[in-house]
């Protein structure tokens, strides 16, 4: 213990904290982003068609919805105070400038909370019409929030709207600020994903248990709709991937390079898939190297120049290949989940029973986890790429930390809390799985001919 | 009064609607801990109840305070989270088991008895968190939270504990709790569903609130050594008289209006004694953010940011407090009992 104790700096310790408290508030923030959309559809569809099973649909996600909502209310909390806790230096020199998002995602969250608790504990005491609405400003002001804390990380990524002097921002714009470079690309691919990433894992969790029950309406109707939220967001996700990788290329090239273990600068750069990149040596061994694809998907041209890791200081290096399998992964999974997505919506186009389509279901079964998967890969490319700076060219992360020694028992302590507090809520959403009803008077409608 | 001053009123506005709604389902969750006698599971079922639909709104008003704080007076935060950044620490773990327990043991199941350690857990949660966020007051108050303490080379614990560990922190911390339990307690006789239960909660409030008296006593008689500016603002400043004055006149109505039964007087009067000793401790260390040596002025970020800031609070608002009013009409409406 005491040599592990040793190893482990503070800004490491600090590093690791802020890892670990966004990679788990990150999932229940997208679920809170996507998820009110799919009840909101599912309560819309039982007042348009009367069919009870949507009404039970809805009231069962938003009991879940509950427990996932105020993990992440709280441990979005924590994250506030761990900007203060662990990156004093950080706030001190930016929060004048890049306050004003977290000032709008306070609004946009209170507005969420307020219409959480009138969706969760309305359903007797306001009219459906009310009720109805209360979920679509939850579904809204839950993007919203999503979208301003994105703008203030965008901001580290792509820092303007003041001037450096001395050490010192001045002349601060902090509307400039939020309308950084990288906003834009950021704030899509992001929003996609908690939809593409949530539609995914609700529409696996169904497609397993219609794999042993494919005449389970309730189960059929779930998938249904949550394909309907999941699937447009997973095919349009590469399109969005497409601009965020321009703006990288374009502003932060070393993060590209580090993403794309490219050492040398070079036109027409290959795309690198999988690999070691070996630091040391500076080249990636055993990977798959298509010519003149990254320019062409970097610039849109074969022959334009895409910057390598050696045009800046070793010293300026981010985790090569930490960066580089994290990007991998994502792409790898978003990718998975946009042709699976393309296989449903042609079956769906076809009006195939998607159900008992066994392999399809399958297929569904095991993206349950990858969207979330993709999403901590893409934020491990994000943040461990802009390392060292936590502002990028502009402040380094080890002088943002706090000057308190000992970080270490802080991480450990989160670190346990938030592994306990996974597996509780694994645990309570297994439990009310088990739970599904078996709807059996709807069956016989959704057997194959002559086999009921 | 410049613009900085206005914002950081705007901060404890919001710090004090988070001690009158977010303190208040903390006193619940004590209530909830100290249940008993025969009514006791209506007590419990009384206060879930009441906090569930809420609490995650009223839990916002923290985190609104704490992002106007670190954008509108940034070296306060930082100094904040540096000095403080044990007890905060602990206030956080405490929010976040205090919020995850009570939505696993209201949401997870349907009455199973393994549910009820997750409401144990949100009582205790509901317990400590008050505590320490008292003592993290109290250190600011006594204006612990300064530039001296920082000096290299000075030990661990004087830097990074001391400042909020001493028994004037820590009887801030208790009156605190107390005054959150005594704040639940008014509450929910409002809210009970009949005389019997809602006498229970006016027994707890009449002795929360005599608690209180105490426990304000001591908190001011330790002052006297560990935060003498903010005492001796309350003491002898222009408005100190006037202002205890109202407070002993709220706190005697809230006492009295429990006693004879007037809920709605109670709540009024016991929610403006609060604010009012919470204001008085503002008022006591104004200028200052943080005592002794962090002002307003020097704290505060750039007049375009501040500006920006309020124009979206005023633009905030025209949403917040109608949907705020509207959540509070839903759900906190009573109907007169017979």
């Amino acid at each position: 213990m005491g040599v592990f104790w040793e190893a482990m700096s503070d800004l490491l310790a600090a590093r690791s904290q802020m890892g670990v408290s966004l990679a788990f508030h990150i999932v229940f923030a997208a679920i809170g982003i996507a998820m009110p959309v799919l009840m909101v559809v599912a309560e819309r569809r039982w007042q348009v068609t009367g069919d009870a099973i949507y009404l039970d649909l809805a009231k069962r996600w938003a009991r879940g919805t509950a427990i996932l909502f105020a993990v992440g209310a709280v441990s979005g909390t924590v994250l506030s105070f761990e900007l203060g806790l662990l990156w004093p230096g950080f706030m001190r020199f930016a929060g004048s400038i890049i306050g004003m998002p977290f000032s709008l995602e306070g609004f946009a969250f209170f507005t969420e909370a307020i219409f959480l608790g009138v969706y969760l504990y309305g359903w007797d005491r306001v009219s459906p019409r009310v009720h109805r609405w209360a979920g679509i400003a939850v579904a809204a002001s839950g993007a919203a929030s999503g979208i301003f804390v994105v703008i203030a990380n965008a901001w580290m990524n792509a820092p303007t709207g003041f001037e450096l002097v001395n050490g010192q921002a001045v002349n601060v714009h902090p509307i400039a600020a939020m309308g950084n470079r990288a906003a834009l690309s950021q704030t899509i691919h992001m929003t996609l994903a908690a939809y593409a990433a949530t539609g995914f894992a609700v529409a696996g969790i169904h497609a397993f248990l219609l794999l042993q029950d494919p005449a389970n309406a309730f189960h059929r109707r779930a998938l249904q709709i949550a394909l309907l939220v999941g699937a447009p967001a997973a095919l349009l996700q590469p399109i969005s991937g497409d601009l965020s990788a321009r703006h990288v290329a374009r502003d932060q090239p070393t993060k590209l390079a580090a993403a794309e273990a490219l050492f040398v600068t070079q036109r027409g750069a290959p795309l690198t898939i999988g690999g070691w990149p070996d630091v040391a040596v500076g080249e990636t061994r055993f990977a798959i190297k298509i010519p003149y694809a990254l320019s062409l998907l970097a610039f849109h041209d074969p022959q334009a120049e895409v910057k390598g890791l050696d045009a800046v200081p070793r010293d300026l290096w981010p985790k090569v290949p930490a960066v580089h399998f994290s990007f991998d992964l994502m792409v790898g999974l978003g990718t998975y989940l946009a042709l699976v997505a393309l296989w449903a919506g042609w079956l769906g186009w076809r009006r195939a029973d998607l159900a008992h389509n066994r392999w399809l279901m399958r297929a569904l079964a095991l993206a349950t986890p990858m969207g979330f998967l993709a999403i901590e890969a893409g934020w491990m490319v994000t943040e461990l790429g802009r390392q060292p700076w936590v502002i990028y060219g502009v402040m380094k992360t080890r002088d943002a930390v706090t000057p308190m020694p000992g970080l270490i028992v802080p991480f450990l302590t989160f670190t346990l809390l938030y592994c306990f507090l996974g597996v509780i809520v694994c645990w309570l959403l297994y439990r009310q799985i088990l739970r599904s009803p078996a709807v059996p008077e709807w069956r016989r409608f959704f057997m194959p001919k002559g086999s009921g | 009064m410049t613009l900085a001053d206005i914002v950081a009123g705007v901060v404890f506005v919001s710090l004090n609607a988070y001690a009158l709604l977010a303190g208040a389902d903390f006193g619940g969750g004590v209530w909830d801990l100290l249940a008993s006698g025969p009514r006791k599971e209506r007590q419990r079922e009384l206060i879930a109840d009441a906090i569930g639909p809420v609490w995650e709104a009223n839990h916002v008003w923290l985190i609104l305070a704490v992002v106007l704080l670190f954008t509108c007076f940034p070296p306060a935060f930082a100094r904040l989270g540096t000095l403080l950044h044990i007890p905060l620490s602990l206030v956080l773990i405490g929010i976040v088991l205090r919020g995850s327990a009570f939505t696993f043991w209201r949401y997870g199941a349907h009455g199973d008895r393994e549910q009820r350690h997750w409401g144990l857990v949100f009582a205790v949660a509901s317990l400590i968190t008050p505590l320490l966020l008292g003592t993290t007051a109290g250190a600011i108050a006594a204006g612990a939270v300064g530039d001296t303490g920082h000096a290299m080379g000075e030990g661990f614990y004087a830097v990074y504990v001391a400042p909020w560990l001493n028994p004037f922190t820590l009887s801030v911390g208790v009156f605190a709790l107390v005054a959150f339990a005594f704040l639940a307690a008014v509450y929910l006789t409002l809210e009970a569903p009949d005389r019997e239960l809602a006498d229970d909660f006016r027994r707890r409030g009449l002795a929360a609130g005599v608690a209180l008296f105490f426990v304000a006593a001591l908190v001011l008689l330790l002052s006297r050594r560990y935060a003498p500016l903010v005492r001796d603002g309350l003491i002898f400043a222009a408005w100190a008289v006037p202002l205890h004055l109202l407070t002993a006149a709220a706190a005697v109505t809230a006492l009295a209006a429990l006693w004879y039964r007037r809920w709605r007087v109670a709540r009024l009067a016991a929610a403006a004694q609060v604010s009012l000793i919470l204001w008085g401790w503002a008022l006591g260390q104004y200028p200052y953010v943080l005592p002794p040596d962090l002002t307003i002025a020097a704290a505060a970020a750039p007049a375009v940011t501040l500006r920006l800031v309020l124009g979206a609070l005023a633009l905030g608002a025209v949403v917040l407090l109608p949907s705020l009013f509207y959540l509070f009409r839903v759900f906190k409406r009573v109907e007169r009992r017979a």
